[in-house]
């Protein structure tokens, strides 16, 4: 065994590596999905009647915005920065006003009964809005209820709500609902 | 060089050995293959996305279809305008069509994946809500409904 072998040279495969990487760089994308999600409402069945859409004036906070891009909570002009605390005074009710949406009680599994608003917010658009008004009123709207569920998981557990288990996450979750309804297409130009 | 008594002259400089460059140049390669995903359809809109503080990430990306909304990249304006278009896949369609794209999405599933569907509305910052809301009542005439309006983290 007097031979060597001849070693390989490996001058070049940094070169082979590179190409390969920058065909990678070329075709890939890194943006991360993210967004807001929703589940939109079954159309109703033409045949069934219109029977659950009775809901008690107090529940319903209805929020509008024109082609102007302005927003109406409430049938008052309001500013996007004020949405967030005036939807989560309606869905939280301090004082048992009687305006603003009841609390009924209802058997969580895990925890307990807890006083479950019945607050609904209705989001309602003009066709002229445009999308990024949209966004900001839907965002400034899961914010409020986000806000509300991290001190419910605050108070009651501890911690935020990010960092709760599943399970608790799921009680959480049903002892403040996102009830967020976008209604069915419907003219507000006129105002 | 009188300092180290001449020596360095004869002295050649050691080269330098790319042996191990190769391992980090595949390194990082791998690093890339990781983190990135493929680009599966040719942007024909431009979608500037609205910002929201607010996002959660989307789990499953396989599980996801996706309709841009937007005006048309500046090429193909001289072709189709400036008005808001969508795009399903790689071409423009209408809304009509979004009922095809739907069903073809769901047959490409698997039966246990298909409740689990997603489709993300990657809509341009400046588009009416109008065709948005055309889009959304075809998706729940499809009862496809589980949706996610695309946005971006706004930088801090």
């Amino acid at each position: 065994m007097s031979k060597k072998t001849p070693e390989l040279n490996s001058a070049s495969s940094a070169d082979i590596a590179f190409l390969l990487l920058s065909y990678f760089l070329m075709t890939t994308t890194m943006n991360q999905d993210s967004g807001l999600q929703r589940r939109l409402p079954p159309i109703p069945d033409e045949k069934q009647e219109v029977q659950d859409q009775k809901v008690n004036r107090r529940n319903i906070i209805i929020v509008r915005i024109n082609s102007a891009d302005r927003l109406f909570a409430g049938n008052e002009p309001m500013d996007v920065s004020f949405l967030k605390d005036k939807v989560k005074e309606f869905l939280v009710n301090p004082n048992n006003d009687p305006d603003l949406p009841e609390r009924s009680p209802k058997v969580i599994e895990g925890f307990g009964t807890y006083n479950v608003s019945k607050g609904i917010i209705s989001l309602q658009n003009d066709r002229g809005t445009s999308y990024k008004a949209y966004i900001e009123v839907q965002n400034e709207l899961v914010k409020a209820v986000n806000e509300l569920r991290d001190e419910f998981a605050k108070a009651h557990f501890g911690k935020a709500y990010l960092s709760l288990s599943t399970d608790q996450q799921r009680i959480v979750r049903e002892a403040i609902p996102q009830n967020i309804s976008e209604a069915e297409p419907k003219d507000v130009s006129n105002n | 060089m009188a300092k180290f008594g001449g020596k360095g002259d004869k002295k050649s400089v050691p080269g330098l050995t790319t042996a191990s460059m190769s391992d980090i140049v595949f390194m990082l390669l791998f690093f890339f293959m990781v983190t990135t995903s493929m680009r599966e359809t040719e942007n024909k809109v431009m979608v500037n996305l609205p910002e929201a503080t607010e996002v959660a990430k989307l789990e499953r990306k396989d599980l996801t279809s996706y309709i841009n909304i937007g005006s048309p990249i500046a090429s193909l304006q001289r072709m189709y305008g400036t008005d808001a278009r969508i795009q399903l896949n790689d071409s423009f369609k209408t809304v009509d069509e979004i009922r095809d794209f739907i069903a073809a999405e769901r047959d490409a599933m698997s039966e246990v994946d298909r409740q689990y569907m997603t489709v993300s509305i990657r809509a341009d910052a400046d588009v009416r809500m109008g065709i948005i809301t055309d889009v959304k009542q075809e998706l729940r005439r499809c009862s496809a409904l589980k949706i996610m309006y695309a946005a971006r983290k706004p930088a801090e």
